[in-house]
């Protein structure tokens, strides 16, 4: 009897995901694991215990925990007033929120770059004010605002997906038994928000702990982050494919783990629901 | 209609052949795919000659590539790189085939001493008389018997200035570390240029292979670092025409384009001496085109291609035939383009260290750059 | 009430500043493009349209928007494709198989960009000349995994009875697939598709490293030309490109207010009928 669900249908799927990311994968640990005449060891997966590499780790680690928290408090109460603009604007308003991701975040990213830098427009109002220059361009603070900018997106459309699928008859019942504001906000909203959360989290944290174009286009080389460490080791400096794989295999191997971890403390799988 | 149970009969008693047909789709993307995979890589060379080409950013002007593909029918596919590390490392994966490479002299050394390039038939090449014995000369700093390279664009580093933003005139590599200009010094992003003014301010060569000296280099330059505005290579002309920063470290090309953007700008060797550097162009020996690149080649240093390409790069061109057509009024106008021999003479080379010390100049740089 | 309004008036000023964060960038950008100053665009040096001129002579800029677009278009093509199949073969798996495949299906998702890309690399560089075709594949693998998340949750809820009743009733399988299982997953492709489209054209990390000798994307070609001196094209193209989203998203959503107002019309018929 001919059924549906053949998994036939998954062989090309399936091979082409072997191939091209677990082959990869597999050649990027080999080449961790073996120095430059083949034999094995492990200095190569030490070097990030090297503060040359380790120092850029930890600060990719921070800011993108930093990042993925500001972009959190930004969206929340954005994602929840989406949600209350609900009707037929509804979708019109996550369009809204949609198009700037249709540009390319490098011009987003050159933008900022006119706005902050030392005579940039942001310098040139604030004179034009009376008040001093603000020094951001070229810190990690300019850098950490265009992660933000670029990955803000992806933490409203998620939490909002998840808040516009509340049932505003549960928000009237608590309502009409006398729940305020407050614990409706508590008891039910922030409970059902949680997959949201968990995927808008993800969607942040993971590319922008890796982040090293933003750095240098706004971090005027004073910013190094592990993913400038990775691209130097494989692009420019003296190449070294077997530290740069190493780097690359602890990074992996990071966000696998902090990946685990999180969804162990989530224990459903959350939903990744961007659009 | 079938049920649950049916349909899981079903699947166990298929198991097996379905798991055959899936492995055998699977090959079959497996066969495609690596199909592809070898017909892009065969493809290229047969159907229409080309040339690929690798060079800094910006180095060319495109109107030579375009008309050089007209004259010759030979397509160019044409590359750039942000610094010599960045091309070697590219170069050395091996991913492209390269079939010329345009490059800083200790780069070249480093290749020429590896047998990583070709010899050039200077006799085939029409146009090679047109470069001047001076740059044959400095040429021989890396490649001792003008048998590799041709070249292509010289020049000195030293520091671009705005007068309108100082209240002195630099003239010293240590004006870079003046506390009341902090935040208005833009250092080079690369790792032996970021060295010099350190370097020499301490009066050691820019090619020391002494660890101790290097040490105190980087200290001094760790001392230097919260005073800096940002490290950068391209960006640096651009920035200082803007008015970005007060003072720059900078080859002497790229100030003299940014003394076109902004009259103010000047430019200077500081007296404790500096580099002088020269880029040159290379025939790779993984190279898959080489009568092609010496067409290139000969092309480039052909009168009319070489004027078009130093009115576009606007860097000290070691061409004579496109000097002697400049006036010498020109020439006096603009003393970063056409430097006189004197600031030479107080200047180096850098040379390649060898791998050890090549690691280790790169290791301190990292350092510089963790910190 | 008081209370409720002091709450609407500061949602809709933080809706406001949101939206002002969103877009200045790109406002900035339109402006820039207009802005006749040759180098220094953070200052206003008077009207002109010189930009746009100047983008359609820019053979590199017209050569990297079509490759973007050439590149995207295609992988978006195949990997929906690729990924629907897989879907849909999912439903004939065993829970153990189809969570071992999505798990596997997680992993371009989880990585960073970076390692992919230069896992990728390693592959490539080891057997093949970098060109378009490695560019392809690296992206299709890059975006594969938001096909599946977007269509998957379709396939799941799909009844299947449907499918096997137009079979009883005697439609050949590929017939009763076009005309009962299709329809109901069209939503799910069709945001799989964008989705990938979307991820493939803002693409850095994963280009930059199994890119082609002479072949640019907009990223890399913005990553490689942003230092210098062309910038007032690039201005002018990423206006272009902003008024043309727009448009498409306009006329996008005056189709679904339509589709929306006539459901809603066909409502009030069949009310006012049974008055």
């Amino acid at each position: 009897m001919k059924r549906l669900g053949k998994r036939l249908l998954a062989g090309p799927y399936l091979m082409w995901m072997l191939l091209f990311t677990v082959v990869p994968l597999v050649l990027l640990a080999y080449n961790a694991f073996t120095g430059a005449d083949g034999s094995f060891t492990l200095t190569n997966v030490a070097v990030i215990l090297d503060p040359v590499n380790g120092k850029p780790f930890l600060r990719s680690i921070g800011m993108s925990v930093l990042v993925t928290v500001i972009c959190l408090v930004l969206s929340f109460p954005l994602a929840l007033i989406l949600r209350k603009c609900s009707g037929n604007k509804n979708s019109f308003i996550v369009m809204i929120f949609i198009l700037p991701m249709w540009m390319n975040f490098m011009l987003r990213t050159l933008a900022w770059r006119l706005i902050l830098l030392n005579n940039g427009i942001l310098n040139q109002i604030l004179t034009a004010l009376g008040f001093g220059r603000v020094h951001l361009m070229n810190t990690i603070w300019a850098v950490i605002l265009g992660t933000v900018y670029d990955y803000l997106p992806f933490m409203v459309l998620p939490i909002y997906n998840a808040l516009v699928k509340i049932d505003n008859d549960v928000i009237s019942a608590a309502q009409d038994l006398g729940a305020g504001q407050w614990t409706i906000l508590r008891r039910i909203i922030i409970p059902l928000s949680i997959p949201g959360v968990v995927s808008g989290i993800t969607m942040v944290m993971v590319p922008s702990i890796s982040e090293f174009v933003i750095a240098s286009m706004l971090g005027g080389g004073k910013v190094y982050l592990i993913g400038n460490v990775i691209e130097q080791a494989f692009n420019s400096g003296y190449a070294d494919i077997h530290a740069g794989s190493g780097l690359s295999l602890s990074l992996m191997v990071l966000i696998l783990i902090s990946m685990v971890i999180y969804r162990l403390f989530d224990g459903e799988e959350g939903e990744s629901s961007l659009w | 209609m079938v049920s649950v149970a049916g349909r899981e009969a079903d699947s166990v008693k298929k198991h097996n052949m379905l798991w055959k047909k899936c492995t055998a789709a699977g090959m079959a993307v497996l066969l495609t795919a690596s199909g592809l995979l070898t017909a892009c890589g065969t493809s290229g060379q047969k159907a229409v000659q080309r040339i690929v080409v690798f060079n800094y950013g910006d180095y060319i002007d495109r109107d030579v590539l375009k008309q050089f593909e007209k004259e010759t029918g030979i397509s160019v596919a044409y590359e750039e790189f942000l610094t010599p590390e960045a091309m070697y490392t590219k170069y050395k994966n091996g991913t492209i085939h390269y079939d010329l490479i345009c490059c800083s002299d200790y780069m070249l050394d480093k290749m020429i001493r590896e047998k990583d390039v070709r010899k050039i038939d200077m006799d085939r090449l029409k146009y090679a008389g047109n470069i001047g014995d001076t740059y044959w000369k400095l040429s021989r700093n890396f490649d001792p018997d003008n048998s590799y390279s041709v070249p292509y664009f010289w020049g000195t580093v030293g520091i671009l200035y705005n007068p309108k933003l100082l209240d002195f005139t630099p003239d010293s590599w240590k004006d870079l570390w003046r506390k009341d200009y902090k935040d208005n010094i833009i250092m080079q992003d690369s790792v032996r240029d970021s060295f010099v003014p350190a370097l020499r301010q301490l009066g050691y060569s820019i090619n020391t292979t002494d660890k101790k000296q290097l040490k105190e280099a980087q200290k001094l330059l760790l001392e230097q670092k919260d005073l800096v505005q940002s490290y950068l290579v391209d960006e640096v002309r651009d920035d200082m025409a803007n008015e970005q920063a007060a003072m720059a470290v900078i080859y002497s090309g790229e100030a003299g384009l940014a003394r076109d953007y902004n009259e103010d700008l000047e430019f200077v060797v500081p007296k404790e001496g500096s580099d002088v550097w020269m880029d040159s162009w290379v025939i790779p020996k993984d190279g898959e085109n080489y009568e092609g690149a010496l067409k290139f080649l000969d092309f480039l240093c052909r009168k009319d291609i070489a004027m078009k390409n130093f009115e576009y790069v606007y860097y000290s061109t070691p061409n004579t035939a496109v000097l002697d057509e400049i006036d010498p009024e020109e020439k006096a106008d603009d003393p970063v383009i056409f430097q006189s021999e004197d600031v030479v003479k107080n200047c180096e080379m850098f040379r390649y260290l060898g791998k050890d010390m090549e690691e280790y100049y790169n290791y301190m740089w990292k350092q510089l750059k963790a910190y | 009430m008081v209370k409720q309004k002091v709450i609407d008036t500061a949602s809709r000023v933080y809706l406001i500043f949101a939206l002002i964060l969103l877009y200045l960038p790109i406002l900035i950008l339109i402006i820039s493009s207009f802005n006749a100053s040759p180098r220094n665009k953070a200052v206003w040096g008077g009207f002109s349209l010189e930009g746009y001129g100047k983008l359609i002579h820019n053979d590199m800029i017209m050569q990297a928007l079509g490759t973007t677009i050439l590149l995207a278009a295609g992988a978006a093509l195949v990997s929906t494709v690729l990924g629907t199949m897989a879907c849909i073969g999912m439903l004939g798996m065993k829970k153990r198989s189809r969570t071992w495949l999505m798990g596997l299906t997680n992993i371009p998702m989880l990585n960073a960009d970076i390692v992919t890309g230069v896992a990728l690399m390693l592959l490539f560089s080891r057997f093949v000349d970098l060109s378009f075709w490695t560019m392809l594949i690296a992206h299709i693998t890059l975006i594969i995994p938001y096909v599946v998340l977007c269509v998957q949750p379709k396939v799941m809820h799909l009844n299947t009875s449907m499918y096997e009743a137009a079979l009883d009733l005697g439609a050949s399988p590929v017939y009763a697939f076009w005309k009962v299982v299709l329809p109901e997953l069209v939503p799910g492709i069709v945001a799989g598709f964008m989705l990938s489209f979307t991820m493939s054209l803002d693409d850095f990390s994963v280009t930059y490293f199994t890119k082609a000798p002479g072949i640019h994307t907009m990223s890399t070609m913005i990553n490689a030309e942003y230092r210098k001196g062309i910038q007032t094209e690039l201005y002018a193209l990423s206006t272009i490109v902003f008024l043309l989203v727009l448009l498409v998203l306009f006329l996008m959503n005056r189709k679904a207010w339509k589709k929306v107002d006539g459901v809603r019309g066909r409502k009030g018929g069949r009310q006012r009928e049974k008055a």
